[in-house]
């Protein structure tokens, strides 16, 4: 019978015939713990009688969130996590690499046809290299640890399908907004969402990674790009894996399809406080903001400060904005540098961080105070997720988040470039 | 197969009420629990938290989106909520309500008033909402073993004998 790609990773992985709305104990390749849920994760998994964790090496560690350590708690929290590693023999990333995300895929911890768990809603990040890969709580955390594999129901899958080529200065994060919009936050609750067409055939992993990452804002338990020539350079840099190739065969069964056309694409904005309420740029446009945040698992790529830059060219950010660029990952801090971009992020004005999360959570640096306005390439824009909770935060693009740090307001990157 | 039943006042929020605002990202280093009950909807509504003793959460659509934070489970039971009822539930919050013991019944059609009387029965999927029987989405037997037991951490040490 004809498959999907995540029906066929489930059949593949659990050994049988499997298909969508079946209820499976399948086994993982990777279970992934932060700094935030890896803590309660450990004591769910010793409370669960664990001794040994299933496979040490198939354990994906390191601390983003309050990274490096911003208080008594969270020093205690990673020093317990550490101690955890050493004792069960697990590599830990620790505060050096980055955001869990970026960092498990250029780690090359995933592969395609995989089934990876993480500590962390954006684990459907990796549906990028071709994986099935879902955020779970820290109790089925504890558990994977323990057993090596987890109760799935095995979603029913919404095919995006995607045409055209983008303008300039619009990208991966305009159409992830779009599609948000269109589907609505809890649009694919339950489902995998698989994008494909011709626009997702020429992006880049950064970009695909970009929109998978997105995948959870619509409620999502996966997002997945179908493995292809892009995905496989990008196992033969990173990974070490054989190459297996799950893509969808035709006639398979879809929950629905939707389509989506870039070519009249604008730059989109997703307005406070709802990641679904997202307008074309002009609808917001000269709104004044407080800080401007580029980084986090979303965009915080090279690619990501690449775009950044082509805004900029050599002018300064605002002197009413704060402006903080983090990259995602000490690799692409490192790319960064050696382009010269960061040099042109900190003349212009900018706050180069080390990479972690950033002010994405809320809980670490970088908040924003009541009032405040915060416009940023991260995930989420609820209320009180960048500080305050009568602060507003806006999500849009690089370029657009660029534009908008040069000029002080929310602007059309179209506009300045 | 034993069931989990209670009766409380009914405490209503809206639509997409997220993980973030059930418990906000900068209360979630700390180890001390009384932090989660303390601060609970504190970006919703600073008045909801004293509540919810006792409480059973009514919900529109989308309850706990985004985030994957446990926590905010741990929060809702810190903070005496017997049982959640919402028109729907996001995926990762569902499942940590069944891994924590937290009765979760999904009523596409409900409606309620603030301090209604709820009485609830997870076995029988079903509810009475100020006197009147409404139909909960059925678990899964699993499910409802897990809840019964009090979470998976009970049940698997009941499964394994430890």
């Amino acid at each position: 019978m004809a498959k999907t790609i995540v029906e066929k990773i489930f059949s593949e992985q659990c050994g049988r015939n499997i298909s969508a709305g079946d209820v499976v104990m399948a086994p993982v390749s990777g279970a992934m713990l932060h700094d935030i849920t890896g803590p309660l994760a450990i004591d769910k998994f010793y409370e669960m009688g664990g001794d040994r964790v299933f496979d040490p090496a198939k354990v994906i560690m390191m601390f983003d969130h309050q990274a490096p350590a911003d208080s008594l708690d969270a020093a205690e929290n990673q020093k317990k996590m550490r101690i955890f590693a050493k004792e069960q023999g697990i590599y830990n990333y620790d505060i050096k690499e980055g955001v869990c995300h970026q960092v498990t895929m250029e780690k090359g911890r995933v592969s395609p046809g995989d089934i990876v768990v993480g500590g962390d809603s954006h684990t459907c990040t990796y549906g990028a290299a071709g994986a099935f890969a879902t955020g779970i709580g820290s109790t089925d955390l504890g558990f994977v640890l323990r057993f090596g594999c987890l109760y799935f129901r095995v979603p029913e899958t919404i095919r995006a399908e995607v045409s055209g080529r983008f303008s300039d200065l619009v990208g991966p994060k305009d159409l992830i907004l779009k599609m948000t919009g269109d589907i609505g936050a809890d649009g694919a609750t339950y489902r995998a969402i698989e994008f494909c067409g011709e626009t997702i055939e020429r992006m880049g992993m950064a970009g695909r990674m970009t929109c998978c990452n997105m995948a959870i804002e619509m409620g999502a338990k996966a997002g997945l790009v179908p493995p292809d020539a892009v995905t496989r350079r990008w196992c033969e840099e990173y990974t070490s894996c054989t190459w297996k190739e799950f893509v969808s065969d035709p006639g398979a069964t879809y929950h629905s399809t939707r389509s989506f056309d870039v070519s009249d694409l604008v730059p989109q904005v997703a307005v406070p406080h709802n990641v679904d309420h997202v307008v074309d740029v002009t609808a917001v446009a000269g709104t004044p903001v407080d800080q401007v945040f580029i980084g986090s698992c979303t965009n915080g790529r090279y690619e990501d400060l690449a775009e950044a830059a082509q805004v900029l060219k050599y002018r300064s950010f605002s002197n009413d904005v704060r402006v903080l660029v983090i990259p995602a990952s000490r690799t692409e801090y490192l790319k960064a540098l050696r382009a010269g971009i960061i040099e042109r992020f900190v003349e212009a004005g900018a706050l180069v961080e080390a990479p972690c999360c950033g002010p994405c959570m809320g809980g670490s640096f970088g908040l924003i105070a009541a009032g405040e306005v915060s416009f940023a390439t991260s995930n989420r824009n609820f209320r009180g997720r960048q500080g305050s909770t009568s602060g507003e935060v806006y999500l849009g693009s690089p370029a657009t988040a660029t534009a908008t740090a040069i000029t002080g307001k929310i602007t059309d990157p179209r506009e300045v470039a | 197969m034993s069931s989990i039943t209670g009766r409380g006042p009914a405490v209503c929020i809206g639509d997409d009420v997220d993980t973030d605002l059930i418990i906000a990202g900068r209360y979630l280093r700390t180890k001390d629990r009384s932090v989660f009950q303390e601060h609970v909807f504190e970006d919703l509504d600073p008045t909801l938290a004293a509540r919810l003793q006792g409480a059973v959460l009514i919900a529109g659509k989308n309850l706990g989106c985004g985030s994957s934070r446990e926590q905010a489970v741990v929060a809702l039971q810190q903070a005496g909520v017997q049982a959640v009822v919402a028109r729907s539930a996001a995926r990762i919050f569902f499942r940590n309500c069944i891994n924590r013991g937290l009765p979760v019944f999904i009523v596409p059609d409900l409606f309620c008033h603030e301090g209604n009387e709820i009485r609830f029965d997870t076995e029988k999927n079903e509810l009475s909402i100020a006197g009147k029987e409404v139909r909960s989405l059925p678990l899964s037997a699993r499910m409802n073993e897990i809840l019964a037991a009090g979470g998976l951490v009970s049940y698997i040490r009941r499964e394994t004998g430890r």
